[in-house]
């Protein structure tokens, strides 16, 4: 990659301006992932506008503090207004959310457009932000130029980070659990409009550098990413602090370079950190080690794989009992039997060859190894019958389909437990042998 | 409340102006606007009319299907879609700006990002709210970076595509109008041929599947008449408030009503009107973004129907609540004068119209005196009973009443005794809940599964009737939280 145009008093600290953003963001998206509340961060985001333009109408000036009390004014109320016309209208919760956050994103730019011949506040500003702007606004410490932004972003990502330290157990909790947090004291009200706040806070500090549809993605995305990945809480949030860094230096990366490749120019940078922070979650999301969509469909085709194996040993089996022992019966009518397409079938049938199952030339037959391991599904699905009938009252009609499901998830200790239950039986409802365990 | 009262003094300046321009020369401009004499204005409004009115109905069936943040995602989802139009048509030489070319790639990348919430929902661990919020952000990021680029092409400039996030209502020209008449009478028409499907799937989705309706396709097509909507909305309001008239009409109305034609008609009423309302606001001071002026004018809609609905609203909600607590606290008084005349007289006396004194009467429940004088007074003008100097007598009205109320607690007090095997120790309060909302097919159906026809008129109590006074001293601590309020709530 050429990073013969990469400045470090520019690029540095746009980089740490994003990475900053999408940490304050992420440690507190955790839990509103968790909480299903994500699209309230999406509100609230859209919904400080209006609090914005009041400090500055209050105010008189772009001060950092009037903007942080406006705003986190403003997304609690957001959240309490939500919460009232959800409880007290009696209105679905997202169509509560709608009206909310709509209406006073739509007081926010009536306000904006308002006191525009006094104050310079552009809404494309608080929609987009301008985080290629953030070098050129420094503060100056003894020795050092550091960028008005970055020193706020920090500011709020130490007080989320403290916030969620201070109150891990509890925000776990209420996240899990809200009535176990009610009846161990803790107030899942209170950490819910703390948390609220805080999603304020964070979104108008991020406000100026991403925007306020992007705080969303920083919000949201990591977090959910995380989630794919991992079931305990310490990790996620750790995990999605770790895909909020790479997506943060990524996305600034690929705007000034992925553009170029198909000759344009560079392009928002706030943009492509959204944009990367989606690449992110696709790729948890279709390669996570758990809950991947990738790893569950091939854990899925394993089990079909299995299952028609044990279907074809059983159904062999079957036939070996019928007396077709000598001869082994004819390839051409498995198909028929099982379902299963040929192609299937014959694929099935060359990995239990492999394994030492059967062998076949134009007659299948079991080997010892295949008999012992089709004579437990057998014995499975007969026990299992026999006890659907006896102990479930199952109709006669449906015994065979249900056993047949059951018979590939029995293992020894069930089989036996099902054996003595039932005190021995020799026979299935149908009439068959239950053959044994061992021969 | 700085929010309340800037909205306030938002609405004083607006009317202020128009006192204002009553006095000044630009009166005339002022009638032009308000009686749509200028061509211009007829036009926006019309426009917006036919916006509000398509989106409330569709709105309407969204809510009720509780996918009203769909619209939400779908309207941030359009920008790539619009900006890769834009893109695709420059490098082939084209205009970029010709409104069906960008509608296409809206419509496109729209409905890919609904396909991508659907793929995300159905195929990993991450629930609705979160697929919402993931597809609206990452689309709308990819589309600022989209239109980053675009802003340094050379040949062109995204100045007209920013109208779509903000909308240009001022703006709006006989052919956008003629592109919302169109989508408008599409929804409408597909409102009308598959009213009874789009019921069904709000209502009871499972049963729509099991009558054989393809739920799927029924989706699809709710879905599909949101991204007509939103795309046609773009241009007038812009991507953000579109979402404000897919929910806020419905909602709304919502309050209303409990039948989903008369919501939808309303529904669209009220985004029609909100259309009409803020387009020619918009029009008297063509400062203020005429969007937002719409979303505005549709918020103060919901907030008067909230408060006012005839169905639902605050003040209805209330005042049925107060009536049931009301004649709730009136059946404690009767069945407490009814069960100290039985405690005094035993079942089988002839005669039962005893004076009771209200001091006894009073520690039978947690009332205090003066709500127990209220009650008695009330009952007094109701012609229940009478009342002479410290007693109280019912009349023979009070005395039926009150028989048959003390009849159906203690039916309720069997019931639970012999088929929900409660201490007999404990009906006497769990029958207090439930006493005031049986309904006579209950009684009956109770009274024929209790065998109690042949002692109807005098059931005994089921439990030893305490001396009033201990009765009372066991039963204080329990009504504390028993009041009339939480029976209401239980309805």
């Amino acid at each position: 990659m050429d990073l013969t145009a990469w400045n470090w008093e520019l690029d540095g600290w746009i980089v740490v301006a994003g990475i900053l953003c999408a940490l304050a963001s992420s440690l507190l998206g955790n839990f509103l992932v968790l909480r299903r509340l994500s699209l309230l961060g999406d509100a609230i985001s859209h919904a400080v506008l209006p609090g914005l333009a009041i400090a500055f109408l209050i105010s008189d000036s772009r001060s950092s503090w009037a903007m942080f009390v406006g705003a986190a004014a403003v997304g609690l109320l957001t959240a309490f207004f939500t919460e009232w016309v959800r409880g007290a209208g009696k209105v679905d919760e997202g169509a509560s959310m709608g009206v909310v956050f709509t209406s006073l994103f739509a007081l926010g730019l009536v306000l904006i457009v308002y006191t525009a011949d006094r104050v310079d506040l552009d809404p494309n500003c608080v929609l987009f932000g301008s985080i290629e702007s953030v070098p050129l606004d420094t503060w100056q410490f003894p020795g050092w130029e550091i960028p008005r932004a970055v020193v706020i972003l920090s500011g709020v990502t130490l007080l989320n980070l403290a916030f969620v330290l201070i109150f891990y157990k509890e925000l776990k909790l209420t996240a899990f659990d809200p009535d176990l947090a009610k009846t161990l004291g803790v107030s899942p009200v209170w950490m819910h409009y703390g948390l609220m706040c805080l999603v304020a806070v964070t979104a108008v500090a991020c406000f100026e550098s991403v925007g306020s549809v992007l705080v969303v993605a920083m919000l949201v995305v990591p977090a959910a990413a995380a989630w794919m990945l991992t079931d305990r809480l310490g990790w996620m949030m750790t995990l999605s602090a770790g895909l909020a860094i790479v997506s943060a230096t990524t996305g600034h990366l690929s705007a000034i370079h992925v553009p170029r490749w198909f000759g344009y120019g560079s392009t928002s940078t706030s943009g492509m950190i959204a944009v990367m922070c989606g690449v992110a979650f696709l790729t948890c999301a279709l390669w996570g080690p758990r809950y991947g969509v990738i790893i569950r469909w091939i854990r899925q085709r394993n089990l079909a794989w299995q299952i028609l194996s044990d279907d074809i040993l059983a159904w062999l089996y079957r036939q070996e009992e019928k007396g077709l022992i000598s001869t082994g019966p004819q390839l051409e009518s498995l198909p028929a039997d099982l379902h299963a397409r040929p192609w299937r079938i014959r694929w099935s049938l060359g990995r239990l060859k492999a394994q030492g199952d059967l062998e076949f030339d134009a007659t299948i037959r079991l080997t010892e190894k295949g008999r012992d391991r089709a004579r437990v599904l057998i014995r499975s699905h007969r026990l299992w019958e026999r006890y659907l009938m006896d102990h479930a009252d199952l109709d006669q009609q449906r015994l065979h389909d249900k056993a047949e499901k059951l018979e590939h998830f029995t293992d020894q200790e069930m089989r036996a437990k099902l054996h003595q239950e039932m005190s021995a039986p020799k026979q299935d409802p149908h009439g068959s042998e239950i053959p044994n365990e061992h021969p | 409340m700085s929010l309340f009262s800037s909205w306030g003094v938002f609405w004083v300046g607006v009317l202020d102006w128009l006192v204002s321009v009553e006095t000044t020369s630009e009166t005339t401009a002022f009638w032009e606007v308000l009686t749509l004499q200028d061509y211009n204005s007829r036009i926006v409004v019309l426009g917006t009319a036919m916006l509000g009115a398509a989106a409330g109905l569709v709105g309407s069936f969204t809510l009720l299907r509780k996918r009203a943040l769909m619209g939400d995602a779908l309207s941030h989802a359009t920008l790539p879609g619009i900006a890769l139009a834009y893109m695709v048509t420059v490098a082939w030489g084209g205009d970029g700006k010709s409104l069906p070319v960008l509608m296409l790639g809206a419509t496109i990348s729209g409905l890919a990002g609904v396909g991508c919430i659907l793929w995300i929902r159905r195929q990993t661990r991450i629930k609705e709210d979160a697929a919402l919020g993931i597809i609206l952000s990452v689309f709308f990021g990819l589309g600022v970076c989209l239109l980053g680029i675009i802003q340094k092409m050379e040949t062109g400039h995204a100045a007209g595509l920013e109208a779509f996030i903000y909308g240009k209502t001022a703006s709006m020209r006989l052919l956008d109008v003629q592109w919302i008449a169109g989508a408008a009478s599409l929804c409408l028409l597909a409102c009308l041929l598959f009213a009874k499907e789009l019921k069904l799937l709000c209502f009871d989705e499972g049963f729509a599947g099991s009558e054989g309706y393809w739920v799927t396709g029924l989706d699809s097509l709710l879905m599909g008449m949101v991204v007509l909507i939103s795309i046609v909305g773009l241009q007038a309001v812009g991507l953000i408030l579109i979402i404000a008239l897919l929910v806020i009409p419905a909602a709304a109305a919502r309050f209303w009503t409990q039948r989903l034609s008369t919501m939808t008609v309303l529904s669209a009423l009220i985004g029609a009107a909100s259309g009409i309302v803020g387009a020619i606001a918009s029009g008297l001071f063509s400062s203020l973004p005429s969007g937002a002026m719409i979303v505005l004018v549709c918020a103060t809609f919901f907030l008067f129907s909230l408060v006012l609905g005839s169905q639902r609203g605050l003040v209805v909600r209330w005042w049925r609540r107060f009536q049931l607590a009301r004649s709730v606290r009136r059946q404690h008084l009767l069945r407490a004068v009814y069960e100290l005349i039985d405690w005094k007289t035993g079942a089988n006396s002839t005669d039962r119209q005893i004076p009771i004194p209200i001091s006894q009467l009073y520690p039978r429940r947690s009332w205090t005196m003066s709500q127990l004088q209220t009650e008695i007074r009330r009952a007094e003008n109701q012609g229940l009973l009478q009342k002479n100097n410290a007693q109280v007598q019912l009349t023979e009205t009070g005395f039926a009443v009150a028989e048959r109320l003390t009849h159906q607690h203690r039916l309720w007090e069997l019931f639970l005794i012999h088929y929900a095997e409660i201490a007999p120790s404990r009906v006497d309060r769990d029958a207090d809940a439930i006493e005031h909302v049986l309904e006579p097919e209950t009684i009956k159906e109770l009274e024929r599964l209790l065998q109690q026809e042949e002692t109807q008129r005098s059931l005994i109590s089921p439990h030893a009737l305490s001396d009033p006074v201990q009765h009372a001293a066991a039963n204080r601590s329990d009504q504390v939280s028993n009041t009339g309020e939480d029976e209401g709530e239980k309805l």
